[in-house]
């Protein structure tokens, strides 16, 4: 044991708080980087979407002579698998509080000057990233496999609108997180991803389905993102429901996941 | 080693202890985990945190970081609230377990941690202060304990806190695994930094604490230097010979100022004494007891007897 008289350890001269709640583009980067790293993300939200609009018959004759809008019905499905792709990618970006909270990381990064708020912002970028991959991936197979017929316009619309709207599901992620809390919370969720992506039209239009069903699907939160987001091919004008069903899912996610967090950051 | 640390007048004056407890309260439904818990730690002490598991230590220490909130009482960090303290860096800590993400590489650990922070020391040197920097590239996931806990520190290192505290950091980690652990830190606190551990071996609290802080039950029960520790466990221990004593003859002993318990083990009789002289001499004169011992009671005696339940209802 040392007898001489000890030193303080203040070789750091001002002790500051970092701005924006320790909002950092690093920690945005290593995010994205570990969902890129992470196999199952990988096959789940950039590989499955194409796949899909492949099995679906995105290359068949037949869709690609048959009209719809402005395009073709290859074009309604290479949209509607990209509003898949960017739902998965959202939810699962969201939901990896789960399994950080599981982890035991979301404590350790309480030990940092770390915002929860600058934590939540990071995730949804997070989240918006890897949807805009999602959609451009899709997109990409679509455009290469020259099936897809629609104007210059509606490519870029209905691109941005997959890819932005789908916010309703970063949102729905990061509810479930909070809501769940699993290491496997995606294994729980891909199941309902499934059934809402049916039940707002993205795998088979909605006409096949009876009046009543119909409906209910229209309330569904898949529904609106993807009404939204054919809009461009289908010259369709009637969006109001649409717009509201985006708005009032966001909002009801988003505040579910800030009721879970504030109970979350209270104990911690 | 000394015993009394004078006041050294060198010492930097701090403006505010590094720790401030007062009257910490904080319940588990109707289990009572800290309960009027008092505490202050001054710049510069290495303070052990002691106490048999569920005597309050890691409740305690989640309240000194901001990570749950007390039901009564008040804390303070270099007199700010625990949270502003962790936000400008002035305490950081080495938790007891998990808090890694398995699929980042250690390095990129202390990245995104060091980017998180307004100032932190450069990340290769941390790396280098915690002995990590060989695994530098392997994934968190495929190293052991000891290397999580090492990284754990390495991050606990980047913003240079002035208060280091470590929840059991040793628990499950191997006897060499250990020993590196704290000669790292041991290293570290040589620098001047405040440090306190919570531990439940008390060989780590006498090896590398100044100060030893024993709880139990959710209260600070004794608080001293080890050697202080031990004689509040009052007096030592004389044992003797005596062949063919009776237990009436041993008795005996019992009257003698000071005496507190006397026991026989066939010919070999075991006094506990506030005044260990006045046994030995009675023994040795008054008696034929012979190959007369005299111990001090160890800090595990000391330990046992302050943090026993006193219902011992268990």
């Amino acid at each position: 044991m040392t007898a001489s008289p000890r030193i303080l350890a203040t070789t750091v001269p001002e002790r500051r708080v970092p701005p924006l709640g320790g909002f950092s583009p690093t920690f945005l980067a290593l995010e994205i980087r570990r969902l890129l790293r992470n196999r199952r993300t990988m096959v789940f939200t950039l590989i499955m979407p194409p796949a899909f609009f492949l099995l679906f018959g995105g290359l068949s004759q037949n869709y690609q002579h048959q009209s719809v809008g402005h395009g073709n019905v290859s074009a309604y499905l290479m949209i509607s698998f990209a509003v898949y792709g960017s739902m998965i990618a959202n939810t699962s970006a969201g939901a990896s509080v789960a399994i950080e909270r599981a982890l035991g990381w979301s404590r350790q990064l309480r030990l940092t000057p770390l915002n929860p708020l600058a934590y939540i912002a990071t995730k949804v970028l997070t989240a918006m990233v890897m949807g805009a991959i999602s959609v451009a991936i899709v997109f990409a197979v679509g455009a290469f496999s020259g099936a897809v017929q629609m104007p210059t316009s509606a490519w870029i619309i209905s691109g941005v609108i997959a890819w932005f709207c789908a916010i309703v599901f970063a949102a729905f992620g990061l509810f479930m997180g909070y809501l769940l809390p699993s290491e496997n919370v995606m294994q729980i969720l891909g199941p309902v991803l499934a059934l809402l992506a049916l039940m707002g039209g993205l795998f088979v239009p909605l006409d096949v389905l009876s009046e009543t069903l119909r409906t209910l699907a229209s309330y569904t939160p898949a529904y609106g993102v993807g009404k939204l987001a054919r809009a461009a091919l289908l010259g369709d004008g009637d969006l109001l429901g649409a717009i509201v069903n985006v708005v009032v899912w966001t909002a009801i996610f988003g505040a579910g996941a800030v009721w879970r967090f504030r109970r979350d950051t209270a104990r911690v | 080693m000394e015993l009394t640390a004078p006041e050294s007048p060198a010492r930097p004056r701090a403006a505010a202890p590094a720790v401030a407890l007062r009257d910490l309260t904080k319940r588990f439904g109707a289990v009572t985990a800290v309960d009027g818990l008092d505490l202050t730690i001054e710049p510069g002490e290495i303070v052990a945190f002691l106490g048999p598991n569920g005597a309050g230590k890691t409740t305690t220490i989640d309240m000194v970081l901001g990570l749950s909130r007390p039901h009564s009482g008040s804390i303070e960090v270099y007199g700010m609230t625990p949270r502003a303290a962790v936000a400008h860096g002035l305490v950081a800590a080495v938790m007891q377990t998990g808090g890694l993400l398995k699929d980042l590489t250690v390095r990129e650990t202390v990245e995104l941690t060091a980017a998180l922070f307004a100032h932190t020391r450069p990340v290769d040197e941390v790396l280098d202060r915690a002995g990590i920097s060989d695994i530098a590239t392997r994934r968190v996931g495929k190293c052991s304990g000891g290397q999580q806990q090492r990284l754990r520190f390495a991050m606990a290192l980047l913003p240079e806190p002035e208060l280091l505290i470590l929840d059991e950091p040793t628990t499950g980690m191997d006897v060499e695994g250990r020993r590196d652990f704290w000669s790292a830190i041991r290293a570290d606190a040589e620098r001047g930094r405040t440090v306190l551990f919570a531990t439940h071996y008390l060989e780590e609290a006498d090896a590398y604490a100044d100060r030893i802080v024993l709880v139990s039950r959710g209260r600070v029960v004794a608080d001293g230097t080890a050697a202080q520790i031990r004689a509040l466990s009052s007096g030592r221990r004389v044992t003797a010979t005596w062949e063919g004593v009776t237990t009436a003859e041993a008795g005996t002993l019992k009257n003698l100022p000071g005496v507190e318990d006397v026991e026989l083990r066939g010919d070999t009789v075991l006094v506990t004494s506030a005044d260990s002289d006045l046994v030995a001499r009675h023994l040795l004169t008054a008696t034929p007891a012979h190959d007369l011992q005299i111990t001090s009671r160890g800090l595990e005696d000391a330990f046992l007897a302050l943090t026993a339940d006193p219902g011992e209802t268990r």
